[in-house]
């Protein structure tokens, strides 16, 4: 086993761009559940709709690229009006139902034969990235420091994403610690009493949503340029999922919960991925027990395995404060 | 608080500015007040068949402290409930400081200066005790996203804001507490805080759900003394209460319902002797079915 | 509220009939077979199969909100474990080859046991810890998470279908047809239900269930062991929604994460028959069953589920408490 190609695998995944997208995307899930109590379980709807909002308008229609952005989050904040107007006022699990069903509602729509002609149907779009590489100010190559090297389009899909995650981490903080974030907490932890504060609960959460929801949006957009693509398979329910693992692994309702959490996820998944892989070469597990086609399935298993045990064990994450989280509990 | 501080005042416990003006006032149910602050007009609220409010007339002198009492049962929450928008109304009309207030939702209630508590306090645990004042504060300019971004926009306000929190809470002395979460606090001191936050909110009527329930008799005088001095600084105050030597002791009119109707208003020394009071609590029609809704309706 | 609610309801409906005009459109150029009351009473049947079939595996979903509030998003794994498992007994080159009767009675014994290991392992140890609800629903992603992929571990990714009523000839119907393997199922499949209503109206243990439901609190100061209830349901829902992945592996194919397919299917039933109610349950799922089904009709076979879904999202628009339950809302 080479210990070098693990490590070197596990840290270009854990600061590479799917990581910074996952951080982005989970850093909108945390506005919506760490902050105001939302329990969105469609996050990747959002992304859905940023990412194809870019692609259609792009390659579909053969719009400008800036374009495509503003229809991607103007598709996000259309889908989280249409998503928030009948459920914000439902209890919880009304909105966890409606989220997970909208968001596969919509990958099955965008995936249908009627809708490919513009959504390119289960086949997907290509050739919307062109003029996002074309901006890129480095030269060609690849580049990298010790066991670490990229690409340079990789290289500037990170510079761009992770600028995206301190641009959205200093919003945030911005927002949250202003009187608007105050609310925003207040509606978190009991809603009856906001009301009776006069705060118009409801519109607190649907901000919560649309900005959430945006910011997904744009996550998305930036995993659609970092995959050169765009198919409704990259965004089925599994992605929240893994969203709200990587988020409570870094601490919902910390604003660098999301982005720890992103970073040890993608840093664990591809340590475990290569690690196992590895081992089943150098014959240290038997392949009968474990094959290489099945590694991918074993550590989503892990992952789950994980989720449970965090939430059981360490319901704060990692950034989180056991203390605070006890005095929740009324 | 208003600046409504007409009248005489002085100590003593029936001293309050509204307490004279009332004295005119003929004590029988729905009975017309000289400068009534909150109208209620056929209020009914019924869970399925089961009526839990049926009031016809009611009218609340601004000024006074007006005890709400009544059998378990007798709807007295539900009424509040409905009143500052926590639970609709199948009928009726309610007006505050001659506004129509009919079917406002509960944030309105409060922005127009109706301000309640609960029963089972709602401080918010994992916001500190300042940050539970600062809350409750009205017009905040970053309460909106945009400026919300923008600090120095809302930064002033804020001080101002938290000096009078401050105040507040010394008043209710939990000054040196500002800083804890309010999770952390005892049951008494989460009522004074419930009650300091409702303050903040610069409401002109505060309407408490039995602030007394489950608090200790130390806690209960000051409770009363801080109530009765709001009172004497030009707030109105409503309060749903079983307790009846608290009652006795510090409203300036008492309302009592039974099985969702008003049965009796009148000053508290009067209430006491009033027939249909001692019905209501004794039970002439004990054998008859309670209408449900004491219970918080959320 | 009132406008608000309106607004969505025109978008949806625009949403919806748009996609409908542009279908019928293409429906018209392509000459169809049989007339379109043939398609319809066939797209009913089918829909009234696939629909008890959901049914059966979203009452323990119900059943298991009703008495804890927890959305159990792995009950779906329980649906695929089911088939898989059965599909082991029967078909699978390392099986022991059992005929299917069997296979499917063990299958159903297993998910009754899986439910009730996981209550016992997981839930019951959670709630001592004090583990808050939202928390939970969080932990039951885990669980899909883990339980999904280890039946992708064992099983594969390859769809296969039972050893036995691969091929079946039809049996007419008036216009349409069904066979006989498809009737069976759909027969017994409402047996079944009857049997849960039978079992949650006249025995103790159903009793004690429904009242659990109405009133934990109540159930529990009127002696009703509520953990035994809890456990009885876990196993009852684990039980189910194993025999339904028999007969969706049946009527349809075995596949990894066949489960995980129905489960928004299965909320969709939940939600419209009304969280909680399991007879609510029962109606809903059919609706959605042929809802999905009967779509097929005008639109690509590839939107059946889409539709169920955006029936669901129409109904918290217009009746947020389903069709049996009561309204209960938040602010």
């Amino acid at each position: 086993m080479d210990f070098s190609v693990i490590l070197s695998d596990a840290l270009r995944s854990g600061i590479g761009p799917i990581a910074a997208v996952y951080a982005l995307a989970a850093m909108g899930l945390n506005l919506h559940f760490g902050y105001t109590g939302l329990l969105n379980f469609g996050q990747v709807g959002f992304m859905l709709v940023g990412g194809y909002g870019l692609a259609i308008t792009v390659s579909t229609y053969d719009g400008p690229m800036w374009l495509g952005v503003l229809a991607g989050v103007a598709c996000a904040i259309v889908l989280a009006l249409l998503l928030g107007l009948p459920t914000l006022r439902l209890r919880a699990d009304y909105l966890a139902i409606t989220t997970i069903a909208a968001g596969e509602t919509l990958r099955l729509f965008y995936r249908s034969s009627w809708a490919e002609p513009v959504t390119g149907g289960v086949f997907g779009l290509q050739r919307f990235a062109k003029d996002f590489y074309d901006l890129s100010p480095i030269e060609r190559g690849t580049y990298g420091v010790w066991l670490v090297r990229f690409s340079s389009r990789d290289l500037w899909v990170m510079i761009v994403g992770w600028s995206l995650v301190v641009v959205a981490a200093v919003l945030l903080a911005l927002l949250i610690h202003s009187p608007w974030g105050r609310v925003i907490r207040s509606v978190r932890e009991d809603e009856v009493a906001a009301r009776s504060l006069g705060k118009n609960v409801y519109a607190y959460k649907m901000q919560s949503l649309v900005l959430g929801g945006v910011i997904g949006a744009v996550a998305g957009m930036l995993q659609a340029i970092q995959v050169q693509s765009v198919n409704p398979d990259n965004f089925d329910p599994g992605v929240t999922f893994f969203l709200y693992t990587l988020l409570v692994l870094g601490g919902a309702g910390r604003i660098l919960g999301p982005v720890v959490g992103s970073i040890l996820f993608w840093f664990v998944l591809s340590f475990l991925d290569s690690a196992l892989r590895q081992a089943i070469d150098a014959e240290y597990i038997s392949p009968d027990l474990i094959s290489t086609s099945e590694v991918g399935a074993v550590r989503f298993a892990l992952v789950g395995v994980a989720l449970i045990l965090l939430v059981a064990f360490r319901p704060q994450g990692i950034l989180g404060s056991r203390k605070e989280m006890l005095l929740s509990d009324r | 608080m208003t600046a409504d501080t007409g009248g005489s005042s002085g100590p003593g416990a029936h001293a309050g500015t509204g307490t004279g003006r009332l004295s005119g006032v003929v004590p029988e149910p729905g009975v017309r007040k000289p400068d009534p602050l909150l109208v209620l007009d056929q209020v009914t609220r019924a869970f399925g068949g089961l009526v839990a409010v049926r009031v016809e007339h009611l009218e609340m002198q601004r000024g006074v402290i007006t005890a709400l009492i009544g059998p378990n049962g007798a709807g007295k929450t539900t009424l509040f409930n409905v009143v500052s928008g926590f639970d609709r109304a199948d009928g009726g009309r309610w007006s505050f400081d001659g506004q129509p207030l009919t079917g406002s939702p509960a944030h309105r209630v409060a922005r127009r200066g109706l301000v309640r508590t609960f029963q089972l306090t709602r401080t918010i645990a994992r916001l500190t005790v300042m940050e539970n004042m600062l809350l409750a504060a009205p017009g905040q300019r970053g309460e909106r996203v945009l400026p919300a971004l923008l600090r120095p926009l809302w930064r002033g306000q804020e001080r101002e804001f938290e000096r009078r929190a401050d105040e507040l809470l010394d008043r209710f002395r939990l000054g040196p507490l500002r800083d804890d979460h309010a999770g952390t606090l005892s049951g008494g001191q989460r009522k004074l805080l419930e009650l300091a936050r409702a303050l903040m909110a610069r409401p002109v009527m505060i309407m408490l759900d039995e602030p007394m329930a489950g608090v200790n008799p130390a806690l209960t005088q000051s409770l009363l003394g801080h109530i009765t001095q709001l009172r004497d600084e030009g707030l109105t105050v409503c309060f749903v209460e079983h307790d009846m030597d608290v009652v006795m002791g510090i409203s300036d009119w008492v309302a009592v319902m039974a099985d969702g109707h008003l049965v009796a208003e009148g000053p508290p020394h009067t209430i006491g002797r009033n027939a249909a009071v001692v019905d209501a609590y004794l039970g002439k029609r004990h054998d008859e079915p309670e209408a449900t809704g004491e219970e918080e309706k959320e | 509220m009132r406008p608000q609610r309106k607004f969505v309801l025109a978008l949806a409906l625009v949403l919806v009939s748009v996609p409908a005009l542009s279908a019928r459109a293409q429906g018209e150029a392509v000459p169809r077979g049989p007339t379109f009351g043939a398609r319809a009473l066939q797209a009913l049947i089918d829909g009234i199969q696939f629909g008890v079939i959901i049914a059966i595996t979203s009452v323990g979903l119900s059943l298991i909100f009703g008495t804890i509030h927890l959305i159990n998003f792995a009950h779906g794994e329980f649906v695929t474990i089911g088939a898989t498992f059965a599909f082991y007994l029967n078909a699978a080159a390392a099986g022991p080859g059992w005929h299917l009767i069997p296979a499917a009675v063990a299958a159903v014994a297993f998910g009754a046991l899986l439910g009730g290991a996981v209550e016992r392992g997981l839930w019951r140890p959670l709630r001592a810890r004090g583990t808050g609800l939202i928390n939970m629903f969080i932990v039951t992603i885990g669980l899909s998470l883990l339980l999904r992929h280890l039946v992708l571990v064992l099983y594969g990714t390859r769809p296969a279908s039972f050893a036995q009523y691969d091929i079946q000839s039809t049996i007419g119907l008036g216009p349409a047809s069904i066979t006989p393997r498809d009737l069976t199922v759909t027969l017994l499949a409402v047996l079944v239900l009857l049997g849960i209503a039978m079992l949650l109206q006249k025995t103790r243990i159903g009793t004690a269930v429904r009242a659990v439901s109405a009133n934990r609190d109540l159930a529990e100061a009127t002696g009703i062991d509520v953990q035994r209830v809890v456990l009885f349901v876990w196993m009852l829902g684990g039980g189910l929604a194993a025999l339904g992945g028999v007969f969706f592996g049946l009527v349809e194919i075995v596949t990894w994460d066949m489960g995980f397919k129905l489960l928004l299917l299965m909320f969709a039933g939940v939600i419209l028959g009304g969280l909680g109610s399991a007879y609510g349950a029962m109606a809903g799922s059919l609706v959605i069953g042929v809802v999905a089904q009967m779509s097929t009709l005008w639109f690509p076979v590839d939107l059946q589920y889409a539709w169920a879904l955006l029936v669901l999202i129409v109904v918290l628009l217009v009746r947020p408490q389903g069709i049996l339950g009561q309204a209960e809302r938040v602010g």
